[in-house]
Protein backbone atom coordinates (compact mmCIF):
# COMPACT_ATOMS: atom_id res chain seq x y z
CA UNK A 1 0.00 0.00 0.00
CA UNK A 2 0.94 3.73 -0.33
CA UNK A 3 3.39 2.66 -3.09
CA UNK A 4 3.14 5.71 -4.85
CA UNK A 5 4.31 7.79 -1.85
CA UNK A 6 7.57 6.65 -2.42
CA UNK A 7 9.63 7.79 -5.45
CA UNK A 8 12.44 5.57 -5.44
CA UNK A 9 9.70 2.50 -5.67
CA UNK A 10 9.89 3.11 -9.04
CA UNK A 11 12.95 2.67 -10.19
CA UNK A 12 15.13 -0.26 -11.90
CA UNK A 13 17.84 -2.58 -10.67
CA UNK A 14 19.51 -4.15 -13.22
CA UNK A 15 17.04 -4.17 -15.65
CA UNK A 16 13.84 -5.26 -13.05
CA UNK A 17 11.88 -3.17 -11.22
CA UNK A 18 13.36 -2.95 -7.50
CA UNK A 19 12.05 -5.19 -4.77
CA UNK A 20 13.81 -3.67 -1.65
CA UNK A 21 13.39 -6.36 0.99
CA UNK A 22 16.05 -4.24 3.34
CA UNK A 23 13.80 -2.17 4.81
CA UNK A 24 15.29 -3.13 8.32
CA UNK A 25 18.63 -1.65 7.43
CA UNK A 26 17.11 1.38 6.48
CA UNK A 27 13.66 2.56 4.88
CA UNK A 28 13.07 4.34 1.73
CA UNK A 29 11.50 8.18 2.03
CA UNK A 30 8.24 8.85 1.24
CA UNK A 31 7.93 12.30 -0.83
CA UNK A 32 6.58 14.11 1.95
CA UNK A 33 10.07 13.47 3.67
CA UNK A 34 12.03 14.96 0.90
CA UNK A 35 9.47 17.88 0.35
CA UNK A 36 9.77 18.86 4.17
CA UNK A 37 13.61 18.97 4.18
CA UNK A 38 13.80 20.36 0.81
CA UNK A 39 11.30 23.18 1.82
CA UNK A 40 13.71 24.05 4.90
CA UNK A 41 16.92 24.31 2.63
CA UNK A 42 15.25 26.76 0.00
CA UNK A 43 12.43 28.96 2.35
CA UNK A 44 13.64 28.93 5.73
CA UNK A 45 17.32 27.95 6.66
CA UNK A 46 18.47 29.29 9.71
CA UNK A 47 19.98 28.33 12.90
CA UNK A 48 18.10 27.32 16.04
CA UNK A 49 16.90 28.55 19.17
CA UNK A 50 19.58 31.95 19.25
CA UNK A 51 18.22 33.95 15.86
CA UNK A 52 16.61 37.00 16.69
CA UNK A 53 15.04 36.96 12.92
CA UNK A 54 12.29 35.50 11.08
CA UNK A 55 14.05 32.64 9.45
CA UNK A 56 15.69 31.48 13.01
CA UNK A 57 12.31 32.12 14.57
CA UNK A 58 10.50 29.51 11.47
CA UNK A 59 13.67 27.44 11.95
CA UNK A 60 13.52 27.06 15.50
CA UNK A 61 9.11 26.40 15.43
CA UNK A 62 9.83 23.30 13.05
CA UNK A 63 12.28 21.92 14.66
CA UNK A 64 10.47 22.32 17.88
CA UNK A 65 7.29 21.22 16.20
CA UNK A 66 8.83 17.48 15.85
CA UNK A 67 9.95 17.23 19.67
CA UNK A 68 6.09 17.81 20.25
CA UNK A 69 5.29 14.86 17.24
CA UNK A 70 7.39 12.62 19.06
CA UNK A 71 6.26 12.89 22.61
CA UNK A 72 2.58 11.95 20.57
CA UNK A 73 4.86 9.22 18.71
CA UNK A 74 5.58 7.10 21.52
CA UNK A 75 3.37 8.94 24.41
CA UNK A 76 6.14 10.39 25.96
CA UNK A 77 4.54 12.18 29.30
CA UNK A 78 6.10 15.32 28.02
CA UNK A 79 8.61 17.15 25.53
CA UNK A 80 11.29 17.90 27.64
CA UNK A 81 11.97 13.66 27.95
CA UNK A 82 12.28 14.02 23.93
CA UNK A 83 15.86 14.22 22.98
CA UNK A 84 17.39 14.35 19.82
CA UNK A 85 20.49 12.16 19.24
CA UNK A 86 22.28 11.18 16.34
CA UNK A 87 21.01 7.94 16.32
CA UNK A 88 20.09 4.51 18.59
CA UNK A 89 24.00 3.93 18.42
CA UNK A 90 24.04 7.73 19.85
CA UNK A 91 21.04 7.36 22.62
CA UNK A 92 22.90 4.17 23.83
CA UNK A 93 26.25 5.13 24.32
CA UNK A 94 24.45 8.70 26.07
CA UNK A 95 22.87 6.96 28.56
CA UNK A 96 25.78 4.21 29.31
CA UNK A 97 28.24 6.88 29.54
CA UNK A 98 25.72 9.46 31.80
CA UNK A 99 23.38 7.15 33.51
CA UNK A 100 25.50 4.23 34.02
CA UNK A 101 28.85 5.39 34.35
CA UNK A 102 28.78 7.39 37.40
CA UNK A 103 26.09 4.89 38.98
CA UNK A 104 28.29 1.83 38.55
CA UNK A 105 30.65 0.34 41.22
CA UNK A 106 33.41 -2.31 40.67
CA UNK A 107 31.09 -5.88 40.84
CA UNK A 108 28.29 -4.32 39.32
CA UNK A 109 26.15 -5.90 36.75
CA UNK A 110 24.08 -5.02 33.72
CA UNK A 111 21.86 -7.20 32.13
CA UNK A 112 21.51 -7.13 28.19
CA UNK A 113 20.41 -10.04 25.73
CA UNK A 114 22.05 -12.97 23.20
CA UNK A 115 19.73 -11.07 20.77
CA UNK A 116 21.29 -7.76 20.69
CA UNK A 117 22.42 -5.78 18.41
CA UNK A 118 26.67 -4.77 18.41
CA UNK A 119 24.92 -1.17 19.21
CA UNK A 120 23.22 -2.79 22.24
CA UNK A 121 26.32 -4.50 23.21
CA UNK A 122 29.29 -2.71 22.94
CA UNK A 123 28.69 0.46 25.42
CA UNK A 124 28.33 -1.75 27.90
CA UNK A 125 31.05 -3.26 27.68
CA UNK A 126 32.82 -0.47 27.21
CA UNK A 127 31.44 0.84 30.54
CA UNK A 128 31.56 -2.11 32.15
CA UNK A 129 35.31 -1.84 31.51
CA UNK A 130 35.47 1.50 32.54
CA UNK A 131 34.00 0.57 36.16
CA UNK A 132 35.12 -2.99 36.60
CA UNK A 133 31.56 -4.19 36.23
CA UNK A 134 30.23 -7.04 35.07
CA UNK A 135 28.03 -7.95 32.02
CA UNK A 136 25.32 -10.54 32.28
CA UNK A 137 23.37 -12.22 29.35
CA UNK A 138 20.03 -12.97 29.10
CA UNK A 139 19.75 -16.84 26.72
CA UNK A 140 17.79 -17.54 24.03
CA UNK A 141 16.06 -20.36 23.21
CA UNK A 142 16.63 -22.26 19.49
CA UNK A 143 13.36 -20.39 18.18
CA UNK A 144 15.07 -17.07 18.95
CA UNK A 145 13.00 -16.02 22.19
CA UNK A 146 14.27 -14.93 25.42
CA UNK A 147 14.07 -17.61 28.07
CA UNK A 148 12.28 -15.56 30.37
CA UNK A 149 12.73 -17.23 33.92
CA UNK A 150 16.92 -17.30 33.04
CA UNK A 151 16.27 -13.62 32.81
CA UNK A 152 14.35 -13.26 36.78
CA UNK A 153 17.48 -15.61 37.62
CA UNK A 154 19.70 -12.72 36.74
CA UNK A 155 18.60 -10.03 38.74
CA UNK A 156 20.23 -9.56 41.95
CA UNK A 157 21.09 -6.82 44.15
CA UNK A 158 24.20 -5.74 42.13
CA UNK A 159 22.11 -5.64 38.70
CA UNK A 160 22.00 -1.66 37.77
CA UNK A 161 20.37 -1.83 34.36
CA UNK A 162 18.83 -3.54 31.85
CA UNK A 163 19.18 -2.90 27.85
CA UNK A 164 17.09 -4.99 25.78
CA UNK A 165 15.90 -4.97 22.33
CA UNK A 166 12.14 -4.79 21.52
CA UNK A 167 12.59 -6.35 18.09
CA UNK A 168 15.52 -8.15 17.40
CA UNK A 169 17.22 -7.04 13.45
CA UNK A 170 18.18 -10.33 12.99
CA UNK A 171 15.38 -12.37 14.07
CA UNK A 172 12.69 -10.45 14.08
CA UNK A 173 11.71 -11.74 17.78
CA UNK A 174 9.70 -9.65 19.40
CA UNK A 175 10.17 -9.39 23.32
CA UNK A 176 8.09 -9.07 26.15
CA UNK A 177 9.10 -5.73 27.17
CA UNK A 178 6.28 -4.68 29.62
CA UNK A 179 6.94 -8.30 31.68
CA UNK A 180 11.07 -7.43 31.60
CA UNK A 181 10.51 -3.93 32.79
CA UNK A 182 8.09 -5.48 35.70
CA UNK A 183 10.53 -8.31 37.28
CA UNK A 184 13.00 -5.37 36.71
CA UNK A 185 11.33 -2.57 38.56
CA UNK A 186 9.89 -4.92 40.89
CA UNK A 187 13.91 -4.94 42.44
CA UNK A 188 13.40 -0.90 41.35
CA UNK A 189 16.00 -1.74 38.36
CA UNK A 190 16.03 0.52 35.27
CA UNK A 191 15.12 -0.71 32.19
CA UNK A 192 16.45 1.06 28.43
CA UNK A 193 14.78 -0.43 25.59
CA UNK A 194 16.69 -0.12 22.32
CA UNK A 195 13.26 0.00 20.38
CA UNK A 196 14.90 0.68 16.87
CA UNK A 197 13.59 -2.44 14.67
CA UNK A 198 10.10 -1.80 16.75
CA UNK A 199 9.01 1.94 16.09
CA UNK A 200 8.68 1.16 11.88
CA UNK A 201 6.35 -1.81 12.67
CA UNK A 202 3.62 -0.73 15.64
CA UNK A 203 2.38 1.51 18.16
CA UNK A 204 5.15 2.58 20.65
CA UNK A 205 3.47 3.69 24.06
CA UNK A 206 6.79 4.67 26.62
CA UNK A 207 4.14 4.83 29.47
CA UNK A 208 2.60 1.68 28.64
CA UNK A 209 6.37 -0.33 28.48
CA UNK A 210 7.25 1.76 31.63
CA UNK A 211 10.31 1.81 30.05
CA UNK A 212 13.09 3.89 31.54
CA UNK A 213 14.91 4.61 28.31
CA UNK A 214 13.34 4.02 24.92
CA UNK A 215 15.97 4.71 21.77
CA UNK A 216 14.97 4.74 18.16
CA UNK A 217 16.02 6.28 14.57
CA UNK A 218 14.70 7.95 12.36
CA UNK A 219 16.09 6.70 9.00
CA UNK A 220 13.86 2.96 10.25
CA UNK A 221 10.78 4.94 10.46
CA UNK A 222 10.59 6.16 7.14
CA UNK A 223 12.90 9.41 8.20
CA UNK A 224 16.40 11.04 7.22
CA UNK A 225 19.70 9.59 8.41
CA UNK A 226 21.73 11.30 11.18
CA UNK A 227 18.57 11.59 13.38
CA UNK A 228 17.57 9.58 16.59
CA UNK A 229 15.57 10.29 19.65
CA UNK A 230 16.05 9.42 23.34
CA UNK A 231 13.24 9.32 25.82
CA UNK A 232 14.48 9.23 29.41
CA UNK A 233 12.10 9.60 32.65
CA UNK A 234 12.85 12.87 34.04
CA UNK A 235 13.73 11.95 36.91
CA UNK A 236 16.59 10.44 35.51
CA UNK A 237 17.55 13.18 33.07
CA UNK A 238 17.48 15.54 35.60
CA UNK A 239 19.91 13.42 37.54
CA UNK A 240 22.09 12.73 34.94
CA UNK A 241 25.34 15.20 34.05
CA UNK A 242 25.56 16.49 30.48
CA UNK A 243 26.71 13.84 28.08
CA UNK A 244 28.54 16.50 25.51
CA UNK A 245 29.35 20.12 26.18
CA UNK A 246 28.95 23.12 24.22
CA UNK A 247 26.37 25.24 22.05
CA UNK A 248 22.55 24.50 23.21
CA UNK A 249 23.58 22.27 26.48
CA UNK A 250 24.96 25.40 28.01
CA UNK A 251 23.08 28.07 30.39
CA UNK A 252 26.50 30.46 30.96
CA UNK A 253 30.06 29.72 30.97
CA UNK A 254 32.41 31.74 33.23
CA UNK A 255 35.98 31.34 33.65
CA UNK A 256 35.26 32.74 37.80
CA UNK A 257 31.69 31.70 38.47
CA UNK A 258 31.42 28.08 36.96
CA UNK A 259 29.45 27.33 33.88
CA UNK A 260 25.76 26.54 34.09
CA UNK A 261 23.94 24.44 31.77
CA UNK A 262 20.61 24.26 30.11
CA UNK A 263 17.70 22.82 31.34
CA UNK A 264 16.06 20.01 29.96
CA UNK A 265 16.22 18.68 26.75
CA UNK A 266 18.82 21.51 25.56
CA UNK A 267 21.18 19.72 28.41
CA UNK A 268 22.07 17.19 26.45
CA UNK A 269 21.47 18.89 22.98
CA UNK A 270 25.24 20.11 22.77
CA UNK A 271 25.91 22.12 18.96
CA UNK A 272 24.21 22.77 15.96
CA UNK A 273 21.88 20.03 15.66
CA UNK A 274 20.32 18.10 12.45
CA UNK A 275 17.86 20.93 11.82
CA UNK A 276 16.73 19.78 8.17
CA UNK A 277 17.26 16.16 9.77
CA UNK A 278 14.46 16.78 12.26
CA UNK A 279 11.94 18.14 10.45
CA UNK A 280 12.31 15.31 8.16
CA UNK A 281 11.65 13.14 11.06
CA UNK A 282 8.51 15.18 11.98
CA UNK A 283 7.09 14.94 8.02
CA UNK A 284 8.10 11.06 8.35
CA UNK A 285 6.06 10.67 11.57
CA UNK A 286 2.69 12.59 10.29
CA UNK A 287 3.30 10.52 7.48
CA UNK A 288 3.30 7.28 9.65
CA UNK A 289 0.11 8.35 11.47
CA UNK A 290 -1.79 9.41 9.23
CA UNK A 291 -1.91 5.96 7.65
CA UNK A 292 -1.97 4.31 11.43
CA UNK A 293 0.57 2.43 12.88
CA UNK A 294 -2.13 -0.04 13.58
CA UNK A 295 -2.77 -0.38 9.80
CA UNK A 296 0.82 -0.51 9.02
CA UNK A 297 1.00 -3.18 11.42
CA UNK A 298 -1.61 -5.61 10.27
CA UNK A 299 -0.39 -5.02 6.63
CA UNK A 300 3.13 -6.30 7.52
CA UNK A 301 2.21 -9.15 9.44
CA UNK A 302 0.03 -10.33 6.26
CA UNK A 303 3.53 -9.60 4.36
CA UNK A 304 5.27 -11.94 6.80
CA UNK A 305 2.64 -14.51 6.92
CA UNK A 306 2.68 -14.45 3.12
CA UNK A 307 6.38 -15.26 3.24
CA UNK A 308 6.67 -17.49 5.81
CA UNK A 309 4.21 -19.71 3.99
CA UNK A 310 5.14 -19.68 0.76
CA UNK A 311 9.04 -19.95 1.61
CA UNK A 312 7.88 -23.18 3.58
CA UNK A 313 7.07 -24.98 -0.19
CA UNK A 314 10.45 -23.79 -1.70
CA UNK A 315 12.67 -27.18 -0.91
CA UNK A 316 16.19 -26.59 1.43
CA UNK A 317 14.60 -23.11 2.96
CA UNK A 318 14.93 -22.71 6.25
CA UNK A 319 13.61 -19.70 8.79
CA UNK A 320 16.21 -18.88 11.11
CA UNK A 321 14.15 -16.97 13.69
CA UNK A 322 10.68 -18.81 14.35
CA UNK A 323 9.45 -16.64 17.92
CA UNK A 324 5.68 -16.93 18.15
CA UNK A 325 5.83 -12.56 18.04
CA UNK A 326 7.54 -11.42 15.39
CA UNK A 327 7.89 -8.30 13.19
CA UNK A 328 8.23 -8.49 9.36
CA UNK A 329 11.55 -9.90 9.28
CA UNK A 330 12.33 -13.19 7.66
CA UNK A 331 16.15 -14.60 8.28
CA UNK A 332 16.81 -17.93 6.66
CA UNK A 333 19.49 -20.12 5.29
CA UNK A 334 19.32 -22.01 2.13
CA UNK A 335 20.41 -25.33 1.45
CA UNK A 336 24.08 -25.83 -0.05
CA UNK A 337 24.14 -21.40 -1.24
CA UNK A 338 25.91 -19.14 1.13
CA UNK A 339 24.10 -16.35 2.18
CA UNK A 340 26.63 -13.72 0.60
CA UNK A 341 25.84 -15.73 -3.07
CA UNK A 342 22.23 -15.57 -2.47
CA UNK A 343 22.50 -11.90 -2.09
CA UNK A 344 24.57 -10.91 -5.37
CA UNK A 345 22.45 -13.45 -7.75
CA UNK A 346 19.15 -11.99 -5.79
CA UNK A 347 20.32 -8.46 -6.87
CA UNK A 348 20.92 -9.14 -10.48
CA UNK A 349 16.89 -9.83 -10.01
CA UNK A 350 16.89 -6.03 -8.61
CA UNK A 351 15.65 -7.63 -5.31
CA UNK A 352 17.45 -6.49 -1.82
CA UNK A 353 18.07 -7.99 0.53
CA UNK A 354 21.18 -8.37 3.53
CA UNK A 355 23.42 -10.82 4.29
CA UNK A 356 25.99 -11.29 6.98
CA UNK A 357 25.54 -11.14 10.43
CA UNK A 358 23.48 -8.35 10.62
CA UNK A 359 25.73 -6.65 13.58
CA UNK A 360 24.77 -9.32 15.88
CA UNK A 361 28.09 -11.45 15.98
CA UNK A 362 27.31 -13.21 19.46
CA UNK A 363 23.54 -14.15 18.07
CA UNK A 364 25.31 -15.88 14.67
CA UNK A 365 27.73 -17.98 17.33
CA UNK A 366 24.92 -18.60 19.29
CA UNK A 367 22.92 -20.42 16.27
CA UNK A 368 25.90 -21.97 14.74
CA UNK A 369 25.96 -19.65 11.51
CA UNK A 370 28.37 -17.60 10.14
CA UNK A 371 25.27 -15.64 8.24
CA UNK A 372 22.40 -15.56 7.38
CA UNK A 373 20.50 -13.81 4.69
CA UNK A 374 17.27 -11.81 5.47
CA UNK A 375 14.49 -10.22 3.86
CA UNK A 376 12.88 -7.29 5.87
CA UNK A 377 9.19 -5.85 4.72
CA UNK A 378 7.44 -2.77 5.19
CA UNK A 379 3.95 -2.08 4.10
CA UNK A 380 4.81 -0.70 0.90
CA UNK A 381 5.98 -4.11 -0.09
CA UNK A 382 3.41 -6.18 -1.98
CA UNK A 383 2.96 -10.41 -2.33
CA UNK A 384 4.12 -9.97 -6.20
CA UNK A 385 7.15 -8.93 -4.66
CA UNK A 386 7.05 -11.82 -2.38
CA UNK A 387 6.62 -14.03 -5.41
CA UNK A 388 9.32 -12.88 -7.25
CA UNK A 389 11.75 -13.21 -4.79
CA UNK A 390 10.85 -16.85 -3.99
CA UNK A 391 11.41 -17.44 -7.82
CA UNK A 392 14.38 -15.92 -7.64
CA UNK A 393 15.83 -17.77 -5.04
CA UNK A 394 14.57 -21.20 -6.65
CA UNK A 395 16.36 -19.83 -9.57
CA UNK A 396 19.75 -19.61 -7.47
CA UNK A 397 19.52 -23.21 -5.91
CA UNK A 398 19.24 -23.99 -9.55
CA UNK A 399 22.25 -21.71 -10.92
CA UNK A 400 24.75 -23.45 -8.35
CA UNK A 401 23.67 -26.60 -8.49
CA UNK A 402 24.43 -26.47 -11.88
CA UNK B 1 20.48 -15.71 -15.67
CA UNK B 2 22.63 -12.85 -17.02
CA UNK B 3 25.90 -12.76 -18.27
CA UNK B 4 27.64 -11.30 -15.26
CA UNK B 5 26.48 -14.44 -13.41
CA UNK B 6 27.49 -16.89 -15.76
CA UNK B 7 30.91 -15.13 -15.65
CA UNK B 8 30.94 -14.74 -12.12
CA UNK B 9 30.08 -18.26 -11.09
CA UNK B 10 31.31 -20.26 -13.97
CA UNK B 11 31.36 -24.37 -13.54
CA UNK B 12 34.90 -24.75 -12.54
CA UNK B 13 34.32 -22.10 -9.79
CA UNK B 14 30.96 -24.18 -8.38
CA UNK B 15 32.95 -27.05 -8.79
CA UNK B 16 35.83 -25.65 -6.73
CA UNK B 17 33.43 -24.24 -4.00
CA UNK B 18 31.53 -28.11 -4.17
CA UNK B 19 34.54 -29.93 -3.85
CA UNK B 20 37.63 -27.77 -2.75
CA UNK B 21 41.09 -28.84 -3.19
CA UNK B 22 43.89 -29.43 -0.72
CA UNK B 23 41.15 -28.97 2.21
CA UNK B 24 42.92 -29.99 5.30
CA UNK B 25 44.98 -28.37 7.68
CA UNK B 26 49.23 -29.01 7.62
CA UNK B 27 51.35 -29.40 10.33
CA UNK B 28 53.37 -25.94 9.89
CA UNK B 29 54.45 -22.78 11.84
CA UNK B 30 53.35 -21.36 8.60
CA UNK B 31 49.86 -20.57 9.24
CA UNK B 32 46.98 -17.69 9.47
CA UNK B 33 43.52 -17.17 9.75
CA UNK B 34 41.66 -14.88 7.52
CA UNK B 35 38.57 -13.12 8.06
CA UNK B 36 36.21 -10.96 6.33
CA UNK B 37 34.04 -9.50 8.97
CA UNK B 38 31.35 -7.89 6.55
CA UNK B 39 29.71 -11.65 5.54
CA UNK B 40 31.38 -13.60 8.17
CA UNK B 41 33.92 -15.52 5.77
CA UNK B 42 36.47 -17.30 7.75
CA UNK B 43 39.75 -19.16 6.02
CA UNK B 44 42.70 -20.53 7.63
CA UNK B 45 45.75 -21.28 5.09
CA UNK B 46 48.48 -23.75 5.92
CA UNK B 47 51.97 -23.77 4.18
CA UNK B 48 55.14 -25.99 4.41
CA UNK B 49 57.99 -24.29 2.22
CA UNK B 50 61.56 -25.81 1.65
CA UNK B 51 64.42 -23.26 1.01
CA UNK B 52 61.17 -20.47 0.09
CA UNK B 53 59.41 -23.08 -2.51
CA UNK B 54 56.00 -23.49 -1.39
CA UNK B 55 55.89 -27.46 -1.22
CA UNK B 56 52.95 -27.60 -0.16
CA UNK B 57 49.75 -24.98 0.50
CA UNK B 58 45.99 -26.37 1.93
CA UNK B 59 43.12 -24.42 3.36
CA UNK B 60 39.94 -25.04 5.97
CA UNK B 61 37.23 -22.54 6.56
CA UNK B 62 33.99 -21.63 5.84
CA UNK B 63 32.76 -18.83 3.11
CA UNK B 64 30.63 -18.19 -0.02
CA UNK B 65 31.06 -19.99 -2.98
CA UNK B 66 33.83 -17.13 -4.27
CA UNK B 67 36.02 -17.39 -1.47
CA UNK B 68 35.97 -21.08 -1.10
CA UNK B 69 36.94 -21.18 -4.72
CA UNK B 70 38.95 -18.98 -4.80
CA UNK B 71 41.17 -20.12 -1.89
CA UNK B 72 40.70 -23.95 -3.66
CA UNK B 73 41.98 -22.55 -6.76
CA UNK B 74 45.23 -20.47 -4.99
CA UNK B 75 46.14 -23.96 -3.34
CA UNK B 76 46.56 -25.58 -6.58
CA UNK B 77 48.05 -22.67 -8.48
CA UNK B 78 50.32 -21.90 -5.81
CA UNK B 79 52.29 -25.27 -5.19
CA UNK B 80 56.14 -25.78 -6.33
CA UNK B 81 56.47 -22.00 -6.91
CA UNK B 82 58.71 -19.88 -4.69
CA UNK B 83 57.45 -17.19 -2.17
CA UNK B 84 58.27 -14.65 -4.23
CA UNK B 85 56.33 -15.84 -7.70
CA UNK B 86 53.50 -16.29 -5.50
CA UNK B 87 53.94 -12.66 -4.70
CA UNK B 88 53.93 -11.55 -8.18
CA UNK B 89 50.99 -13.86 -8.55
CA UNK B 90 48.70 -12.53 -6.24
CA UNK B 91 49.61 -8.87 -7.75
CA UNK B 92 48.52 -9.95 -11.28
CA UNK B 93 45.25 -11.76 -10.00
CA UNK B 94 44.33 -8.57 -8.04
CA UNK B 95 45.10 -6.12 -10.82
CA UNK B 96 43.07 -8.75 -12.95
CA UNK B 97 39.94 -8.58 -11.00
CA UNK B 98 40.12 -4.94 -9.90
CA UNK B 99 41.57 -2.93 -12.76
CA UNK B 100 39.71 -2.40 -15.71
CA UNK B 101 43.08 -2.00 -18.10
CA UNK B 102 43.28 -4.33 -21.27
CA UNK B 103 46.69 -5.41 -20.48
CA UNK B 104 45.87 -7.07 -17.17
CA UNK B 105 42.74 -7.87 -19.12
CA UNK B 106 44.79 -9.99 -21.36
CA UNK B 107 47.09 -11.51 -19.17
CA UNK B 108 46.67 -15.18 -18.56
CA UNK B 109 46.76 -16.75 -15.23
CA UNK B 110 45.28 -20.17 -16.03
CA UNK B 111 42.81 -21.52 -14.08
CA UNK B 112 42.77 -18.31 -12.10
CA UNK B 113 41.00 -16.77 -14.75
CA UNK B 114 37.79 -18.23 -13.73
CA UNK B 115 37.29 -15.71 -10.96
CA UNK B 116 37.73 -12.78 -13.29
CA UNK B 117 33.66 -12.23 -13.52
CA UNK B 118 34.48 -10.90 -9.82
CA UNK B 119 35.15 -7.26 -11.94
CA UNK B 120 31.73 -6.86 -12.12
CA UNK B 121 30.68 -7.21 -8.38
CA UNK B 122 33.07 -5.10 -6.63
CA UNK B 123 31.58 -5.63 -3.32
CA UNK B 124 32.65 -9.62 -3.89
CA UNK B 125 36.52 -8.78 -4.76
CA UNK B 126 37.47 -9.13 -0.70
CA UNK B 127 35.74 -12.54 -0.97
CA UNK B 128 37.80 -13.61 -3.81
CA UNK B 129 41.38 -11.86 -1.89
CA UNK B 130 40.66 -12.68 1.51
CA UNK B 131 42.63 -16.65 1.27
CA UNK B 132 45.17 -14.77 -0.68
CA UNK B 133 45.83 -12.21 2.27
CA UNK B 134 45.93 -15.16 4.51
CA UNK B 135 48.16 -16.78 2.46
CA UNK B 136 50.56 -13.76 3.22
CA UNK B 137 50.08 -13.84 6.27
CA UNK B 138 50.95 -17.55 6.58
CA UNK B 139 54.06 -17.20 4.81
CA UNK B 140 54.96 -14.06 6.56
CA UNK B 141 55.02 -15.78 9.78
CA UNK B 142 52.41 -13.42 10.78
CA UNK B 143 49.76 -15.81 13.04
CA UNK B 144 48.09 -12.87 13.53
CA UNK B 145 44.26 -12.57 12.71
CA UNK B 146 44.09 -11.00 9.26
CA UNK B 147 40.89 -9.01 8.12
CA UNK B 148 39.36 -7.59 4.85
CA UNK B 149 38.35 -4.71 6.49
Amino acid sequence: MNRADFPILARQVHGHPLVYFDNAATTQKPEAVLTAMDNYYRQYNANVHRGIHRLSEEATHAYEQTRKSVRDFINAPSEKECLFVRSTTDAINLVAQSFARPRLQAGDEIVISHLEHHANIVPWQIVCEQAGAKLKIIPINDAGELCFDEYRALLNDRTRLIAIGHVSNALGTINPIEKIVEAAHARDIPVLVDGAQAAPHMNIDVQALDCDFYAFSSHKIYGPTSIGVLYGKEKWLEAMPPYQGGGDMIASVSFTEGTTYNVLPAKFEAGTPAIAEAIGLGAAIAYLQNIGLDKIQQREQALLNYATNETAKLPGFTPIGTAKEKASILSFALAGVHPHDIATILDQYGIAIRSGHHCAMPLMERLGLPATARASFSFYNTEAEIDTFIMALAKTQEFLAR
Amino acid sequence: MNDHLMMLYQEVLLDHNRQPRNYHTLDTPCQAKGHNPLCGDQVDVYVTLNDNIIEDVSFTGQGCAISTASASLMTEALKGKTVIEAKTLFTHFHTKITDDNEEAAAQNLGKLDVLTGVREFPTRVKCATLAWHTFQAAVNKENALITTE
